[in-house]
């Protein structure tokens, strides 16, 4: 098994191909949006490769130090141009190809004409311990 | 194996030890061994008088452990002066483990954790899940406080609105995994109110009983937020609401009114409204009035306008808004909402937008985005 995290953007990753704000779609198009999604995490849940899901707040901060005796420094209140995550899912799958799949099937929820919004999502794999060789 | 008794002999099994000396980590440590022991023991052999029994052998474990640790002779040889603990007396002491669990040097969400913890007899993984952080994580802020307060005197008596506040906080978390947080903060606040005579008290369990009274009708089987105007009163839990009526009408006739009576009043109006539109909100206006003559809060003037605006109609709310910082939270959510009473729906749908972005939580957020949705549908069909 290996873990997986996908990545859900507000902003940086390519354009969906559906691409409409949710306030411009129906009431009745955004409940099958989230019906969708939790179906989806029911799913992962009941076969045993859900781990942990997340949603995030658009407001992020980059933050450095900035040296003995100094605040933090913060990009400021304006933040144009950076990649903003609006939530994650872990999953734990047995394949490469099946974490994909998954992907693919969560880049597939109903938007807006409740036609699937074909968002991009990043799939990172997680890094791990070497494994203990045992033979 | 009965695990709410236990639940509710542990506190005062706790105090005992406490007050006899025990140091309040090394006494929590003592409990913890006595209750291992009782799962083990009492389905086979019940005790006649399970406190006495706890105390009994939480103390034993307690002198083991200190004569164990050799760095601790004096303090055993103190111990061992005193006299062989006689019945564990039938009075609930636990007051004061409520003082100290509260004490204003832990940080508001150590100190709700150790509360649930000493006062609430829940299992550090039981309060882990509840907050959705690791059990380690969790174990380490509850021995952090611990050591804490370890070195605080207990026979001082505390401050009874920090206490409220910790109580307040755990009522607020509401629920998630196997423990119901709310209900678990109505619970310690009615054993509060069965030891502490104070109005703000009784006004803090009638506040929670009342909104705790409403809970089942807030969301929507999917989860997502029913405002109260939308609710169906029919699943308002009524023998909670009249149970909180009559404790604040009690607490009220005491004259020494306080922020939590106040806020208990509101609800209680809500409460008492049989539909939506005959809730009687000038009523609610005067009640926001002696609220903010209580507390300095800015979000109760905010409320207070929201409550304006069905009192004396939106442009009234809108003006109480204005006099507002447009930067306090759900501001914009408010200002939305007004609009719309008001009739314009495209300034309406834009300030839900914005709102849903602002939001705090998911629910919120969802809510407020499928308001925007609503109208923005609408304006498009009337188009």
């Amino acid at each position: 098994m290996a873990k997986y995290l996908l990545l859900k953007h507000y902003r940086g990753a390519p354009e969906a191909v559906n691409c409409a704000p949710m306030d411009q779609w129906t009431p009745e198009e955004i409940s099958a949006h989230m019906q969708y999604m939790q179906d989806f995490a029911d799913r992962l849940e009941k076969s045993g490769e859900f781990v942990d899901g997340q949603a995030l707040a658009p407001e992020g901060t980059w933050v450095r130090y900035d040296g003995e005796g100094k605040p933090p420094v913060t990009d400021g209140p304006f933040a144009e141009t950076k990649d903003l995550i609006a939530g994650w899912m872990v999953i734990d799958v047995d394949s490469y190809e099946r974490a994909v799949e998954l992907a693919g099937e969560l880049s597939a929820a109903p938007g807006a004409g409740g036609k699937p919004i074909h968002e991009w999502l990043e799939l990172r794999p997680f890094l791990t311990a070497s494994p203990t060789v045992t033979d | 194996m009965d695990e709410a008794l236990i639940r509710s002999l542990t506190p005062g099994v706790l105090t005992v030890l406490v007050r006899r000396g025990a140091d309040f980590a090394a006494a929590e440590d003592a409990v913890q061994d006595a209750l291992v022991e009782a799962v083990r023991g009492w389905p086979a052999d019940p005790p006649r008088d399970p406190k006495g029994w706890l105390v009994t052998v939480a103390w034993r474990r307690f002198l083991d452990a200190a004569r164990a640790d050799t760095a601790r002779r004096r303090r055993e040889d103190r111990v061992e002066e005193e006299p062989a603990p006689g019945p564990a007396p039938d009075v609930d002491d636990t007051l004061q483990l409520y003082f100290l669990c509260a004490h204003p040097s832990l940080t508001p969400s150590s100190a709700v954790a150790l509360t649930l913890r000493a006062v609430g007899g829940l299992t550090t993984r039981q309060i882990a899940r509840a907050y959705l952080v690791p059990e380690a994580t969790m174990a380490q802020r509850i021995s952090r406080a611990k050591r804490t307060v370890s070195g605080v005197r207990f026979d001082r008596p505390g401050d009874v609105a920090t206490v409220l506040r910790v109580l307040y906080l755990v009522f607020n978390e509401g629920y998630s995994g196997d423990v119901d947080l709310a209900a678990e903060a109505v619970r310690l606040t009615r054993q509060l109110a069965a030891s502490v005579d104070h109005p703000e008290v009784a006004g803090l369990l009638a506040l929670m009983l009342l909104h705790h009274a409403r809970r089942a009708a807030r969301t929507a089987p999917d989860g997502s937020l029913v405002p109260l105007a939308e609710q169906d009163r029919g699943r308002w839990d009524t023998a909670s609401i009249a149970e909180g009526v009559r404790i604040l009408q009690a607490a009220l006739a005491r004259d020494r009114l306080g922020e939590f009576q106040a806020q208990a009043a509101i609800a209680a109006l809500h409460a008492d409204a049989p539909t939506a539109g005959e809730t009687d909100w000038p009523q609610i206006v005067e009640w926001y009035d002696e609220l903010a003559r209580l507390t300095d809060n800015p979000v109760v003037r905010l409320n207070r306008a929201v409550a304006v605006g069905e009192a004396d109609g939106p442009r009234a709310g809108l003006a109480a808004l204005a006099a507002l910082d447009y930067t306090l939270p759900r501001h914009t959510a408010v200002a939305a909402y007004l609009h719309e009473r008001d009739g314009d729906l495209d300034t309406a749908a834009r300030l839900y937008a914005e709102a849903a972005h602002e939001a705090p939580a998911l629910a919120e957020r969802d809510h407020l985005t499928r308001q925007a949705a609503r109208l923005n549908s609408r304006r498009r069909g009337s188009r």
